[in-house]
């Protein structure tokens, strides 16, 4: 609320998107008044990964069609890893349903918790924000550590210095657009020494 | 501060797209499956767009205050060692970067 919304969008931005790292995007673009169009194309991009989680994600073992559908709105990427480092035969419908409940709750709750503690604190604590970046930071390590893609890692690096120079405005936009552009030539230039070879 | 129906807006555009994007896949499994490009997106993407996104959030705190470039720096640096040396404890390393962040942006 540092950045002058109102207190229950924290809650309904956790509901609706379910995406830590989007809300947290949005965020800035709400308090800018974002062209919708902008948004949705943000959106897209960002979440795009959870395309590729319907690869091994345990979708079969819930039957119950509305649990089926709560199952995939509650598709986060804590569900998905929780899940996928799970042996199979520990896997279960109630047992999966049960812990995205508890991920919605714990995210929804500690949001409320967020805008009840900043509204208490006198001022706001300047340099807070470093939080997001120390995260992102974490992540992006445990990210690396189970899978090496240093391509991948310096494909992203150039794309995120390229964007902030070029098109600082608009950065995160360009970042991802020529991040897959790259990473497309890059299949189809491995694909085509496998062809060679 | 942006209005109400913006706002709502903003949510059912996320809402839409979101869910979009996690059950469309379920109903084309079969198909995407099989496409190469799609398996080799799906290992390579996960640790660029992670890197994107801190990179990115680095770049905004270090706009919103210039003079804490280095602090900014030093603090990326000691979450990394500290994530490292304490067995990948994501809210200690959080907690530790941030704190080390704070402190030397308010005290010097």
């Amino acid at each position: 609320m540092q950045a002058g919304l109102p207190w229950w969008l924290a809650p309904a931005l956790s509901l609706s998107a379910f995406a830590g790292s989007l809300e947290l995007l949005l965020v800035g673009m709400m308090a800018s008044v974002t062209p919708l169009a902008a948004v949705a194309l943000t959106v897209l991009v960002v979440n795009f990964r959870h395309v590729f989680y319907a690869f091994n994600f345990p979708l079969h073992l819930v039957k119950q069609p509305a649990a089926k559908v709560y199952a995939v709105y509650a598709m986060i990427d804590e569900a998905y890893a929780v899940n996928a480092s799970l042996p199979e035969h520990e896997r279960s419908a109630p047992r999966l349903l049960a812990m995205q409940i508890a991920c919605e709750t714990y995210w929804v709750g500690g949001g409320l918790l967020g805008v009840a503690l900043g509204a208490a604190l006198p001022a706001p604590v300047k340099g807070l924000e470093f939080a997001l970046c120390a995260l992102f930071t974490v992540l992006t390590l445990d990210a690396f550590c189970s899978r090496k893609e240093l391509p991948s890692l310096l494909l992203a690096g150039a794309s995120v210095t390229i964007a902030l120079f070029l098109t600082p405005a608009v950065a995160m936009f360009t970042v991802l657009l020529l991040f897959v552009g790259l990473l497309l030539a890059r299949h189809f230039a491995t694909a085509r020494k496998a062809a060679d070879a | 501060m942006p209005s109400t129906p913006y706002l709502i807006a903003v949510l059912s555009i996320v809402f839409t797209i979101t869910l979009a994007l996690r059950a469309v896949p379920f109903a084309v499994l079969g198909r995407l499956r099989d496409s190469a490009v799609v398996r080799r997106l799906a290992v390579w993407m996960p640790v660029g767009i992670l890197a994107i996104l801190a990179v990115t959030a680095l770049h905004g705190t270090i706009t919103k205050d210039s003079h804490g470039t280095w602090y900014a720096l030093l603090a990326v640096a000691a979450t990394v060692v500290v994530h490292l040396a304490f067995r990948r404890r994501t809210i200690l390393s959080v907690g530790a970067g941030t704190t080390l962040y704070v402190v030397l942006l308010n005290s010097l």
